[in-house]
């Protein structure tokens, strides 16, 4: 055993040094455990768009698509169910589309980026159901609305536009998906190309 | 003394060879993982040539195009053959019963040929076809005698004639055949071939591990890391061990 | 604050007083060299092996359809997933390579001898648990080398006389290897053996700390009470576990002076496995073998079938002797021989530095004989390595006799009283 002083400062520095770069290689180290977590190529290939073709869609008809394993409604609306729809704005929660549960592009009256075609993701914002789709059945619920959507877990209800009436458990409007039209027939789900 | 005799010993296995190794000398395919160009001619020629017959199941178009820089749009339009998805794997749509009947055997998946066969082999065998009239495709190949394929490549290569060889085996004379010749009916000419074939199992190489150039850059700092940290860790065991000496 | 939480805990768990008679105040000795790295190094295999292990599970899919695909939807689709799976595969050899070289430093230094031969049993079983989960882990991938691999091992039961056949049957649960060997494998792979190794190891402890560390000059640290001059004892505060039974003569805390030392190792073997994983995790086939890159088909046996290279060693004692059943004997004998280490060396003298001429030799003959096995057993045969099997697997217990004979009344160089370096 040596008599030579033990030099705490260098011992002090070292430590600590040897400490902050093992610390660094431990959180490497846990980087590839956390990114295996992530969506594997598997799932980004089976979440890709998907493209609609809509030129069999007749008006009042509802196509469902699925995209990332949820239900899409692509609406073909009649001009009637577009008149009604302004007459019962009063009775809805969110009318003018005020919470972020759309695109830019359909943030305005019909929720749509043309007004005849109406896309959203047929899961209700209360908790998770897939509502129905009323036609012409819609009347006993809203009075002067013939169409709407009906949740049939817990009752709450949606207009042709997607939107939630009042005094019912579902909080928002229903989601818009960002979508493209890549033509006047066909609808790619999942992508809005030429969007900032 | 021992410690370094056994040391010794353990760094010495890695350089056995591990099967009885093959009875035909293999080409160097010299291939090069980095030189993207070769693997999008590799890959043209693979979804030209091979696909009809053979698939990579486990392999993606978009990650293949992704990783030796072609563009998805340009993949998409000049390599998918069958209007597949981007996304989805490169298969083709011949059943695996309808092929067994076709060619005696179903022709095997290529995702990790090679990784199985090894680079050498593959391109050894690309370059090893030989006319032989008496097999049902009119070809045999050197380092796979009676293969039940094609010579898929011929158009390009030509039909090689074989060059043979007396040679005594177990106290008997045979013909062996030691190497072939071009006819000059293809459309490349040796060297271009040489390079085709090279380009095809440089691409089977990427395809067989398609993570090896991203490990080895990771492994590079990985190591210059510990290697820090190495000298650290010595240096504090050192001003530790003062107590003790 | 900091040491309310502690005394908190402490009223509540014995965590200080562990932390100080198994850490920092617990005495090891001062002259460990190279050779003591490997059992913190397989500490650290290990719970590599365990992480890697849980994080492959959560994508690995054990059926037969699924195994084969869902290891390359593994390789190629799971963001790092090809690092996982690399990790766990070098990790396995890296695992018997420290291993073995823990064992051997057993056994040159003698620390399987009296008091230590429970702690040495408990690293046999160790190993056999060890040698049970990598055999069933190498299934999992479902290769051709998996499938034939393990079709060639547990046919070996089979030779046991009567209930062999019955008995390969009932650890398949079908005719040939199948999904339900599979799936029974995993079970066994994923929960029930690394639970079975981590009890071991941790007896493994308890039993080391009990009697406390051999070392390179197989001299006792601890001795009787009142025999150590004062001023011969370390300056160094040990627990009072120890010093109340026992006098401590060159002896160190473990903390700090051999966790700053393990850290070093631990770093310096990282090097090496990192440059296995990242550039030749395959290892030319050691580590991973071609064949197994095709999935399994049970209808076409690969050219030649080897056991991974760790099992290898014990593989070619089996192939050297032409009868089935004498041949698994003689494999099983092989392993347990090495467990009754403690009973066949009857010297008195542990370390290798200071017993005999003769068995140097026989060390460096059992280390040569070794390589050799496990060479010939990675290689397809030929007659004249069936020969050099047959003479290899004769040294190999020829080790064990001539220790049994020549530890008896072995003549042994001077102890010294007190630790060298």
């Amino acid at each position: 055993m040596s008599n030579a002083p033990v030099d705490n400062g260098r011992r002090r520095f070292l430590t600590i040094a040897t400490s902050v770069v093992g610390g660094v290689g431990a959180a490497g180290a846990a980087v590839p455990f956390i990114a295996s977590w992530n969506p594997s190529e598997r799932a980004k290939s089976a979440g890709a768009p998907v493209e609609v073709d809509i030129s069999k869609l007749e008006p009042g008809q509802l196509i469902r698509v699925e995209w990332r394993g949820k239900p899409v409604w692509v609406i073909n609306r009649t001009p009637k169910m577009l008149e009604q729809m302004k007459a019962h704005e009063g009775q809805l929660r969110d009318p003018a589309s005020e919470e972020p549960q759309q695109p830019e592009s359909s943030t305005n009256e019909y929720r749509s980026q043309r007004p005849e075609i109406f896309v959203a993701v047929g899961i209700c914002t209360h908790l998770g159901c897939s509502p129905s789709f009323l036609q012409g059945g819609f009347g006993e619920k809203v009075e002067g609305t013939d169409d709407g959507f009906f949740c049939p877990c817990h009752g709450s209800k949606f207009d042709m536009a997607g939107r939630v009436f009042q005094s019912v458990p579902a909080p928002l409007n229903l989601e818009i998906p960002p979508y493209t039209f890549l033509d006047d027939t066909t609808i790619l789900v999942g992508e809005e190309k030429g969007a900032a | 003394m021992m410690k370094k005799l056994i040391i010794g010993l353990f760094a010495l296995l890695p350089t056995l060879t591990m099967a009885a190794g093959p009875s035909v000398p293999l080409m160097d395919a010299n291939i090069d993982l980095k030189d993207n160009a070769s693997l999008q001619r590799g890959a043209k020629l693979f979804m030209n040539y091979c696909l009809g017959c053979h698939q990579m199941q486990y392999q993606r178009y978009e990650r293949t195009f992704r990783d030796i820089g072609i563009p998805t749009e340009i993949g998409q339009e000049q390599l998918i053959f069958d209007g597949s998805k981007v996304g989805s794997h490169i298969k083709n749509a011949i059943a695996k019963d309808d092929a067994a009947k076709w060619f005696g055997a179903a022709p095997p998946d290529l995702t990790l040929v090679a990784r199985v066969r090894g680079t050498d082999w593959i391109y050894t065998y690309l370059k090893s076809f030989y006319k032989d009239e008496s097999r049902p495709f009119g070809v045999n190949n050197i380092v796979f005698p009676s293969v039940g394929m094609p010579h898929v490549l011929q158009e390009l290569q030509g039909l090689p004639t074989p060059i043979t060889e007396e040679v005594e085996e177990h106290g008997h004379t045979v013909t062996k055949v030691v190497g072939t010749e071009t006819d000059g009916t293809g459309e490349m000419s040796d060297d271009e071939y040489d390079r085709a074939a090279r380009d095809l199992t440089n691409f089977l190489a990427y395809v067989g591990e398609p993570s090896r150039l991203e490990s080895e850059a990771l492994g590079l700092k990985v190591i210059g890391f510990l290697v820090i940290l190495f000298i650290l860790a010595f240096m504090l065991k050192k001003e530790y061990w003062r107590d003790v000496h | 604050m900091f040491g309310k939480i502690i005394g908190w805990i402490d009223d509540r768990i014995p965590m200080t007083r562990v932390w100080n008679m198994h850490i920092a105040q617990y005495p090891a000795p001062k002259n460990f060299n190279f050779w003591y790295f490997f059992g913190s190094l397989a500490m650290l295999v290990l719970v590599n092996q365990i992480v890697t292990g849980i994080w492959l599970t959560m994508n690995f899919v054990p059926s037969a359809e699924g195994a084969f695909a869902s290891v390359e939807y593994i390789m190629r689709d799971v963001e790092y997933g090809w690092l996982l799976r690399y990790l766990h595969s070098t990790g396995a050899s890296a695992f018997f390579i420290v291993v073995y070289l823990h064992m051997f430093r057993g056994m040159i230094y003698g620390s399987y001898q009296k008091p230590r031969e429970l702690l040495w049993l408990f690293g046999m079983f160790i190993f056999l648990a060890l040698m049970a989960e990598a055999f069933m882990g190498y299934l999992l991938p479902w290769g051709q080398m998996s499938f034939w691999g393990a079709q060639v091992i547990i046919s070996l039961f089979g030779a046991i006389p009567v209930i062999g056949d019955d008995l390969t049957l009932w650890i398949r649960g079908d005719y040939v290897i199948s999904g339900a060997t599979l799936n029974r494998f995993f079970a066994l792979h994923v929960i029930a053996l690394p639970l079975v190794i981590v009890i071991l190891v941790f007896l493994h402890i308890v039993a080391l700390h009990e009697v406390g560390s051999n070392n390179p000059d197989g001299v006792e640290i601890k001795r009787k009470k009142g025999s150590v001059a004062e001023e011969d004892k370390p300056k160094f505060k040990f627990h009072e576990y120890y010093t109340n039974k026992k006098d401590i003569v060159d002896a160190i805390p473990f903390h700090p002076y051999y966790t700053v030392k393990d850290i070093v190792g631990v770093v310096g073997f990282l090097i090496l496995f990192c440059w296995v994983v990242f550039f030749m995790p395959a290892m030319n086939g050691f580590f991973l073998e071609a064949p197994n890159f095709e999935a399994a088909n049970p209808l076409k046996t690969p050219e030649h079938i080897f056991p991974v290279w760790y099992f290898t060693p014990f593989y070619a004692i089996l192939r050297a002797i032409p009868d089935k059943l004498i041949g698994v004997i003689a494999m099983g004998a092989s392993i347990v021989v090495l467990a009754l280490l403690p009973w066949i060396d009857r010297g008195s003298v542990r370390s290798i530095r200071y017993r005999c001429g003769l068995h140097k030799l026989n060390i460096a003959q059992f280390v040569v004989t070794f390589v050799i096995l496990g060479w010939v057993g990675a290689t397809p045969q030929t007659d004249f390595k069936t020969l050099l099997s047959q003479i290899t697997t004769v040294t190999y217990f020829m080790f064990f006799v001539l220790l049994f004979v020549y530890s008896k009344n072995e003549k042994t160089k001077p102890l010294p009283t007190r630790l060298t370096k």
